[in-house]
């Protein structure tokens, strides 16, 4: 029953449920979940029952709903809201609580949604696979033994438990489209600036951007046509007209639709095969439903993950600078003298030292270093020239296609700690997904397969900036073509 | 310049000039940036850095940078940019500062000064760009007895400046001064701000070395720089002081700017000294990049071309103008200029309607700016307006009134708010016809005989004592008139004899 934000709404609009006993249940859902899944960091059940309430008495009094009216959403916890904790995670900021509701948030409670908790991610969003917060590692719920993927894994698991049917995650490097993967559901990055950021607690400005994940496209489609849209209050946001999301779901024939498949990307090292297989299955189920496939390269691809983990831990270092204690985050109470660096610098450090996790603070350094004098040209500099030739190659791929499809992953989800100690296995999960943010293009990732032992496979499908509809039109046709999206974990 | 009878020293001078412009709101925010509010009342998530808050530009510092740049005579590019200036600080919420690293909104500007040891010359002083960025809180320092505790007002915080970076083309303190008038006067006179010291919205910066000339080697001592200085006084002897401490140190050490890297002082104004606050072993890294959070900022041509057009009159030009046009003196042109536009356009009104430009010049810097000054107003409040004041001078330009009693009646308009008609009949006063004034000039030289003998004796000023019993007797008589009279009688008479 919680499944379906589409279903839900119709049972509500047929008298079938009330937005309270569907938030009651989702709750319960949650409250099971949690010993095994972790997927929430906060949950009020009381906020959520009572913001409930008042959908039923809107409805009960004839007024207008929203478009998620009573609709149980969950909400990643890097985005600031005004009634609840927001921690990124760590413990830096375990006792935060934003004066504000993010842009996003404001838009889903005008939308009438019940949000129902805050979910776990990798702190500050740094890693991919939720195993970096403060809060516990999140398990996937098709494997509790496994990383429910990353760092939005707890707004993906949340979905793959069944307990909502929407969630809110971020994606700075893939962290929406890969734990969406790993855990079989839907998951959509739109075009930077097509979301507000205002309210997102900043990973990597230029590169980070708030999507929905749900088990299928048409549920997607509906929650990015609430979030979408001008934020005078973000510079970065874009001034130009939504589209109507939710009207190009009914088509299930792709003819015209020209793809680029990117096989040169899947013959990697690390790539699995049922990763591979899942992707040329689904390059032929476009082409039974009429569209054109062609094989495409993106030339730069080798310098995708390096040139993100320059750019993105430089603008981190930048903007967890204000961590420091005394302006905001976890406060160090060692008092102890360091003579060395006098009282103000020392608690700076210890606060600091403290306060963030081991990633985080590897990703402080690289970009520090990165920015540094002497160095900042050979590294951040160079980083965006090869950001501008990235862009460059998306251009031209897209002068010839209309879509790109490819892998989102290059393994299913892998078991917890299996990479936790090793950064550059743990890095190279981004393999085929920091594209689209240096690219600032949207991109979807849907679930296409499983492989031996039953994990969930995805393919990614990308697009030219603001042709989120494109994505929704074929991700849709391929959703009705499969039953892929209607696999649920045991 | 020789120093000490020591070797002939010429003394470079650069200055660093913080503007705060003057905005309604802060630089990225909706906050006011209203002085003298109590600590921390005017601030927002923005301004503080919250997570999650983003900054959003304020088109109007950009407007006011952009004329700012025009009157320096800077080149304004046609795209400008955000950077974040990286470091940690107490009155830096966000770690970091935003601010404009290499594609600043001005660049390459000059300002023309009159040369202070040449009266006749001007010194044309390069400036080498200015650029925008918010300003920072403010600490509060409590050590009274034994406490360490500080407090911060972030009140401050994301006000907008504009650093304006002069080359160093400064020679002496009296150069140092004369730029920094001159560019405190154009900053008022167009608006963009207040450039109070006290205030703290303008605030100066001064690199400081000298070039020592040994036997035709030209040896530069280490450069210092003198920070946030508050007056102009300050920043002269702040100058002079390490002027004279540089060579002696010099001379005691022999350290050149080859053995030591630049470092900072501060002013202690009391003690008529500078004292060392940080020396730089290593330049610090800021690690400036791109802000990621604002887009570049696109300056069209015809933007600047419609700053340009709306800037108007320059204040040297005005000068030069006033100066012509009205027959007054540099220095009232000086002042009348110094006073802002609205001044310069009552003095213009009131001076064309008067016809006489000198007269008009020191009624104003007299008698208006006196009143104003008392009453704690602006020329827009003053309660004669510029026509009223120049028909009053104009009667006493041709004698219709003395100068004692156009003050009576410009006191009376200002209190009363009338016209001069209005106030010339309130007080009574009327024009004394010629007959009238013969016969009370005659009473007066009959009773007073001495008088006459005095004048013969070669005492014209003796007729002065006779001028304040004609006013007793008829206080409408112009003095001037009953001293013309009273000499055309007494030349006659004596004439006569
Ligand atoms: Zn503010």
């Amino acid at each position: 029953m919680l499944d379906s934000a589409l279903e839900i709404l119709r049972l509500q609009s047929a008298g079938e449920a009330t937005a309270v006993e569907i938030a009651g249940a989702a709750l319960d859902a949650i409250e099971a979940s949690q010993p095994t899944i972790n997927a929430f960091t906060h949950v009020d059940r009381e906020t959520a029952l009572a913001a409930a309430a008042v959908v039923d008495a809107k409805r009960a009094a004839g007024g207008k709903l929203g478009s998620l009216a009573g609709v149980p959403v969950a909400v990643k916890d890097v985005l600031c809201t005004r009634d609840m904790p927001t921690t990124c995670s760590s413990k830096m900021l375990k006792d935060f609580r934003p004066p504000y509701d993010a842009g996003v948030v404001e838009r889903l409670r005008a939308a009438d949604a019940v949000i129902v908790g805050k979910t776990n991610m990798d702190e500050f969003a740094m890693g991919a696979s939720t195993e970096s917060s403060a809060f516990g590692v999140t398990r996937n719920p098709w494997d509790t033994t496994r990383i429910p993927g990353g760092s939005s894994g707890g707004a993906a698991a949340c979905v793959a438990a069944g307990t909502v049917p929407l969630s809110l995650g971020t994606d700075t490097g893939g962290s929406i489209r890969q734990p969406a993967a790993m855990c079989g559901v839907t998951g959509l990055k739109p075009t930077y600036g097509r979301v507000s950021r205002y309210g997102l607690i900043a990973f990597a400005s230029s590169l980070d951007q708030v999507g929905p994940i749900a088990w299928s496209v048409p549920d997607v489609a509906l929650m990015l046509q609430a979030i979408a849209g001008y934020d005078h209050r973000d510079s970065t946001s874009l001034n130009i007209d939504i589209s109507h999301y939710t009207d190009v779901l009914s088509s299930s024939d792709l003819r015209g639709l020209k793809i680029g498949i990117l096989r040169d990307s899947m013959d990697r090292d690390g790539v699995e095969d049922s990763v591979r297989k899942a992707t040329m299955d689904a390059a032929g189920v476009f082409e039974s439903i009429g569209a054109e496939i062609v094989e495409i390269d993106l030339p730069h691809t080798d310098y995708w993950v390096p040139t993100y983990y320059v750019i993105a831990p430089s603008e981190a270092s930048s903007n967890l600078s204000r961590y420091d204690g005394a302006h905001y985050g976890h406060r160090s109470t060692d008092s102890s003298n360091s003579d060395k660096l006098g009282p103000l610098v020392t608690s700076y450090c210890r606060s600091r030292a403290e306060g963030f996790g081991d990633e985080v603070k590897r990703r402080i350094m690289v970009g520090t270093y990165a920015l540094s004098e002497g160095y900042a040209d050979q590294y951040y500099s160079q980083a965006l020239k090869v950001r501008r030739l990235i862009k460059g190659d998306y251009d031209a791929a897209f002068s010839q296609v209309d879509l790109l499809l490819g892998p989102v992953t290059p393994t299913p989800a892998f078991p917890l700690g299996s990479k936790i100690d090793d950064p550059i296995q743990m890095y190279l999960c981004d393999l085929f997904t920091v594209g689209a943010n240096l690219a600032g293009v949207p991109a979807i990732s849907l679930p296409a397969g499983v492989d031996a032992s039953g994990l969930p496979v995805a393919i990614q499908l990308q697009a030219p900036v603001l042709e989120e509809s494109r994505l929704l039109f074929a991700g849709a046709a391929f959703q009705t073509a499969t039953d892929h999206h209607k696999r649920r974990p045991k | 310049m020789t120093l000490n009878n020591g070797y002939p020293t010429t003394t470079v001078i650069g200055l660093e000039v913080h503007v705060q412009l003057k905005t309604d709101t802060k630089l990225f925010c909706g906050c006011s940036t209203e002085f003298g509010a109590p600590p921390n009342t005017q601030v927002c998530p923005v301004c503080l850095g919250f997570p999650g808050a983003l900054p959003v530009m304020n088109d109007a510092a950009i407007e006011l940078s952009i004329r700012a740049g025009l009157a320096i005579d800077c080149s304004i590019p046609p795209m400008t940019k955000w950077d974040r200036k990286q470091y940690f600080y107490p009155d830096s919420p966000k770690g970091y500062q935003i601010s404009q690293f290499d594609l600043p909104i001005c660049a390459d500007g000059f300002l023309e000064i009159p040369d202070p040891a040449n009266p006749d010359r001007t010194r044309r002083l390069g400036i080498i760009r200015a650029h925008l960025e918010e300003d920072a809180g403010k600490s509060m320092h409590d050590e009274a007895a034994g406490r360490s505790d500080t407090r911060i007002d972030l009140n401050r915080c994301g006000t907008p400046l504009l650093e304006i970076v002069s080359q160093p083309d400064m020679r002496s303190s009296a150069e140092a001064k004369a730029y920094l008038l001159e560019l405190k006067l154009r900053m008022t006179h167009l608006g963009i701000s207040d450039c109070e010291m006290q205030q703290g919205s303008l605030r100066v910066d001064a690199n400081v070395n000298l070039h020592i000339d040994v036997d035709g080697k030209k040896i530069a001592t280490p450069i210092v720089e003198v920070k946030n200085m508050n007056s102009f006084r300050a920043v002269e002897r702040a100058i002079e002081y390490e002027i004279d401490r540089q060579y002696d140190l010099w001379e005691e050490t022999g350290k050149t700017i080859d053995d030591e890297s630049k470092t900072t002082r501060g002013w202690d104004d009391g003690a008529g000294t500078t004292f060392l606050q940080r020396e730089k072993e290593e330049s610090a890294d800021y690690r400036y990049f791109p802000d990621p959070d604002l887009l570049p900022i696109r300056l069209p041509i015809e933007r600047i071309e419609a700053a340009k057009a709306s800037l108007g009159e320059l204040p040297g030009a005005l000068r030069t103008r006033l100066e012509s046009q009205y027959g007054i003196k540099p220095y009232d042109a000086d002042v009348i200029v110094n006073q802002g536009p609205e001044l310069i356009a009552y003095f213009e009104e009131a001076a064309s309607v008067s016809g006489d430009g000198k007269r008009t010049s020191a009624w104003i810097q007299q008698d208006v700016m006196r009143t104003m000054k008392d009453r704690g107003i602006g020329i827009g409040d003053f309660p004669v307006a510029a026509g009223l004041l120049g028909g009053l001078l104009k009667r006493v330009a041709g004698g219709e009134l003395d100068t004692a009693r156009a003050r009576d009646v410009l006191a009376h308009m200002v209190e009363n708010g009338t016209s001069v008609d209005a106030a010339v009949s309130a007080l009574g006063i009327e024009s004394v016809d010629g007959g009238e004034l013969e016969s009370l000039c005659k009473e007066l030289l009959a009773a007073n005989p001495q008088v006459a003998e005095d004048f013969n004796a070669g005492k014209q000023q003796a007729v002065g004592s006779l001028i304040g019993q004609a006013k007793k007797k008829n206080p409408n008589a112009n003095p001037q008139q009953v001293r013309e009279t009273l000499i055309r009688m007494l030349q006659e008479s004596a004439g006569n004899a």
